[in-house]
């Protein structure tokens, strides 16, 4: 409250301070040894200024009365130097003030309280399950934990608490030839990292699918190089998420839209807003895109975001036509025409995120997810129905242009489909699009019950470039006739 | 540029005295057989501009130690932010609990003794002293001139000052502070139809001249509007040093011993064993590290305390040596070798007019973008080109070219070399931070593989 009043009388018109203590641990290990063991935590109190319509924000680890004091009025000063250059000021979206907010994810068991010995045993138990596999030569497994405890408060008198948990475990399992000629890794991609406790790791039972990723990696040694040409895709939910993640959550971000994002993450397709809401076809009839910060377990979940907004759930594509941006407050505004047109209140839909205590906030994506279809299709009944095609599980490769046009992903594991059914595994191989084209070939996809949520702690955007954690919520999807190139090279 | 009046507080960071002051406070309290304490401290600033002007900006203020602890060879290590004796008393115990938990490492290493270090050199006063006006100032000598040419200007200035130390129980003590920064702006048409960048890196504001690096994205802005649509295809290639930046970085991030002898790597030799010996690339390449170099100072020691000196990976297209760590170096017989601090690549004489004017038929790329791995037995890579793409016909520019996606490796590129450049200091990171250090020349290159067209702009 101190920063608050200090930002005030020094002339802020608007201030927040964000005060968070984020403590982490992570365990690694290879084979049969652990790697590192460590826990960090690291503190510190954030304070963002708006003076006469240009923001100012500074950070410091020093959590004294004088240290607050010169860090708000470090904020003002600094806005007012950025004020030299104002074109447009910055006008914030009204939201609802939250007097005593609290929020917690819903962690069953805090990892903080599980013992390093169990932790260190589970992950060395899961090498030793997958090294028993013929031809699986190196193995490395990891846990990571996070709880941020973060306090946010405003000028308009919003102050919340929050306590934040996301936990992540993995294995990595890599194959050698005989003649060291070749070698093939597989992740373990069908474990996503949630926001959750331990019971997460619990549930991933690394012990018992070690074995299958580590026969996967093996089984890619002889997998057989693809053929290039034009396949019918059929994208597993652990495959998709990411090409969700990339061709369709990052263009929607308004900012992007309007050029803020130019120098580094780029700008988008889907742009002006004028053009596109309410008007461009992203995709068939049947495909809609959710944004959430809700869904229990997911990355993005929270109570409040880096504005103090409460987040909504909205669609951001729906029945295949842009109709919505990620906002924050001060994006929220520049949409105002299509909420009136729609008979919508004009609000933030809740995402404003920093990383840290040090960092200043801005607009970043919430989950964004493909809604499941009205017939409740499996993974199984979209392989059935298709006659000539490649089945990708789990994400791998991936890279996109700077609107979101052109992407390449490759996968874990490529299997092909002649006549219905899976024949054998290929290897080498990598999709191309274009994405509007990519989504409108979109013809079947999955019911409610193969709904999975997909997730990723580390999505870079911004100057200095900032981490944020998400989750995709995916169902299986297939896509006519896509071009398949193949990536082996000989050195 | 020169720095005007401060708003923040100069170069705060903690001096040797003050470092070598909380390491003793810190293993003090150490009851572990040894202990390693780690600190960075410094302040780092930002300002970002967009649509021609300053957007956000931040600066803050952050000290960090790392413990590490070890009984035998087990070892604990806990991060911590907060410096009073009895935080820095419970890190050091918590680290202590860790290690007692965690099984024995087989591939522990003692902890070194006292060493000698050369005096690190990338530290300039003027980086450290910028202010917070000092760089909307830097913003506006690109925003004013790209406004006035109706176009908009996007951008970002970094600046980091700090120090770094490390102490252990065995009386090994090192400390530099070092300055970093990065200023890279892209600037485009308000028809969305062009689009340039610019950028650059060093350790020193009184190396970078932001009106400068502001009149080459305009004028690349302006020269890469209404792009022309042309085959993917294998391309004779100009790549400004920039682009070269991009994709050679990754041969030095592959340059690891122990997955090359492991058998997975493209240093691994094809029956056993690793490529140090043989030749990989042209035999006018040499990739070269060194800390002192001054166009790309780096930090003189390693995480665990080994001096950090001039190494020699690629000399003249043969693999002279790869990054190995204490225990692999044990094990093999080797020494071991810190990986690239920083990152030189030899050159010629050839300006990029030169590259330009002998080029019957080719494609001048500005930088690269969204580079990642496809496949690690080749280092191959895809991305696409960005913020400047031309082609080329008859010794001349011919005009703007659509963005191209790229499937090639950095090692097959340098064995398709044709003609080099003078190389210079690049800002290869493609985040715009100051990166690794990177000196590169501007190349000329066959057989390009590009794989497909872009449509962004």
């Amino acid at each position: 409250m101190l920063a608050l009043d200090v930002a005030k009388t020094s002339g802020a018109q608007y201030a927040d301070v964000r005060l968070s203590r984020n403590r982490t641990q992570s365990v690694s290990t290879r084979e049969r040894r652990v790697q590192g063991l460590s826990n960090n935590e690291t503190s510190g109190f954030g304070v963002r200024t708006l003076v006469g319509g240009s923001w100012g924000f500074a950070a410091s680890s020093v959590l004294s009365k004088d240290e607050v004091g010169r860090v708000a009025k470090q904020a003002v000063a600094q806005a007012k130097a950025n004020r030299a250059s104002m074109i447009r000021p910055v006008e914030l979206a009204p939201a609802k003030a939250t007097a005593m907010g609290e929020w917690r994810s819903p962690a069953r068991i805090d990892p903080f309280d599980v013992a390093i010995e169990d932790k260190v045993a589970l992950l060395l138990q899961a090498n030793e399950a997958a090294l028993a596999v013929k031809g699986a030569r190196f193995v490395s497994s990891s846990m990571f934990f996070l709880r941020e405890e973060k306090t946010y408060a405003n000028t308009e008198g919003t102050y919340t608490v929050q306590t934040i948990y996301r936990t992540s475990p993995g294995m990595n399992i890599t194959a050698v030839s005989a003649d060291n000629r070749d070698f093939q890794s597989r992740q373990s991609t069908d474990i996503a990292p949630m926001g959750m406790g331990y019971e997460h790791v619990t549930d991933s039972r690394l012990v018992e699918n070690a074995p299958r990723w580590a026969e996967e990696a093996v089984q890619k040694l002889s997998a057989r190089s693809v053929d290039v040409g034009r396949y019918d895709l059929v994208l597993h939910p652990t495959h998709l998420g990411l090409t969700v993640h990339e061709s369709i959550a990052h263009p929607t971000e308004l900012d992007r839209a309007y050029g803020f994002e130019a120098n580094y993450a780029g700008t988008s397709f889907v742009a002006p807003p004028e053009d596109m809401l309410g008007k461009f076809r992203y995709g068939p009839e049947i495909m809609n895109i959710q944004g959430d910060r809700m869904q229990p377990g997911s990355l993005s979940a929270c109570g409040w975001d880096d504005d103090g907004v409460e987040p909504d759930t909205f669609l951001i594509i729906k029945n295949g036509v842009v109709n919505d941006y990620q906002t924050t407050r001060e994006q929220a505004l520049w949409l105002d025409w299509w909420y009136k047109q729609q008979g919508i209140p004009t609000r933030s839909h809740g995402c404003s995120y920093a990383q840290s205590w040090a960092d200043v906030q801005f607009q970043r994506m919430p989950n964004v997810s493909l809604l499941p279809g009205e017939e409740d299709h499996s993974w199984e009944d979209l392989i059935a129905a298709t006659d000539r095609g490649i089945a990708i599980v789990g994400d791998g490769s991936f890279s996109i242009d700077q609107q979101r046009f052109n992407a390449q992903f490759g996968g874990q594991l490529f299997y092909e489909i002649r006549g219905g059914k899976i024949t054998g595994m290929l290897k080498d191989v990598a999709y191309q699009i274009r994405t509007p084209e990519f989504w409108n070939a979109m013809d079947m996809i999955g019911g409610k019950s193969s709904y999975w949520m997909w997730g990723a702690f580390g999505d870079a955007k911004g100057q200095p470039s900032q981490s944020n954690a998400i989750s995709h919520g995916c169902v299986p999807t297939r896509h006519r006739q896509i071009n398949v190139i193949n990536t082996g090279r000989q050195a | 540029m020169s720095t005007t009046r401060s708003l923040a507080a100069q170069s705060r960071h903690l001096g040797r005295a003050e470092c070598e002051a909380l390491a003793k406070r810190v293993l003090g309290f150490s009851k572990a057989d040894e202990a390693r304490v780690s600190i960075n401290s410094g302040n780092r600033g930002n300002t970002r501009f967009a649509v021609n002007q300053v957007s956000t900006a931040g600066d803050n203020y952050n000290t960090s130690v790392s413990i590490a602890s070890y009984f035998g060879k087990r070892r604990g290590v806990v991060n911590t932010n907060t410096l009073d004796d009895d935080s820095l008393r419970a890190a050091v115990e918590m680290s202590e609990r860790l290690a007692r938990l965690a099984p024995e490492d087989p591939e522990h290493m003692p902890e070194l003794g006292p060493q000698e270090y050369a005096q690190g050199r990338a530290w300039s006063e003027a980086t450290a002293a910028l202010a917070p006006d000092s760089r909307a100032a830097a913003a506006s000598a690109i925003t004013t001139p790209a406004r006035a040419a109706g176009l908009v200007s996007t951008g970002y200035l970094e600046t980091r000052a700090g120090s770094s130390a490390i102490a252990n129980t065995n009386g090994l003590f090192a400390w530099e502070r070092e300055t970093e920064l990065a200023l890279t702006t892209t600037v485009r048409t308000t028809d969305g139809t062009g689009s340039g960048w610019a950028g650059a890196t060093s350790h020193d504001w009184a190396q970078l001249d932001p009106a400068a690096l502001g009149a080459r994205a305009i004028d690349k802005a302006q020269r890469s509007v209404n792009p022309a649509a042309i085959e993917p295809g294998r391309y004779t290639v100009i790549l400004e040093p920039t682009a070269v930046g991009n994709l050679v970085q990754f041969i030095a991030n592959s340059m690891n011993q122990r997955s090359a002898d492991e058998g997975r790597s493209f240093f691994s030799k094809a029956g056993g064993g690793n490529k140090i010996g043989l030749k990989v690339v042209d035999e006018r390449v040499s990739l070269i590290s060194d800390p002192l170099d001054p166009e790309c100072y780096s930090s003189t020691f390693t995480g665990d305390g080994q001096p950090v000196g001039r190494t020699v990976f690629i000399e003249n297209g043969v693999v002279k040596t790869l990054a190995c760590d204490r225990y692999w170096a044990q094990k093999t017989g080797t020494e071991p070798v810190p990986g690239a601090g920083s990152l030189r690549m030899t050159g010629g004489d050839a300006s990029i007019d030169d590259l330009i004017a002998s080029t019957e038929r080719g494609i001048l790329v500005t930088r690269f973008w969204y580079i990642r791995g496809v496949d690690p037995r080749t280092i191959l890579y895809t991305g696409l080109t960005r913020d400047g793409t031309f082609l080329v016909e008859n010794g001349k520019i011919t005009r703007a070219v659509k963005n191209l996606r790229f499937n090639e490796s950095p090692i097959f590129m340098l064995n398709n070399l044709e003609a080099m450049g003078k190389p210079v200091r690049v800002s290869a990171s493609e985040a715009g931070g100051p990166g690794r250090p990177i000196v590169v020349p501007p190349i000329k290159v066959r057989d390009f593989t590009f794989t497909s067209l872009s449509d962004a702009i």
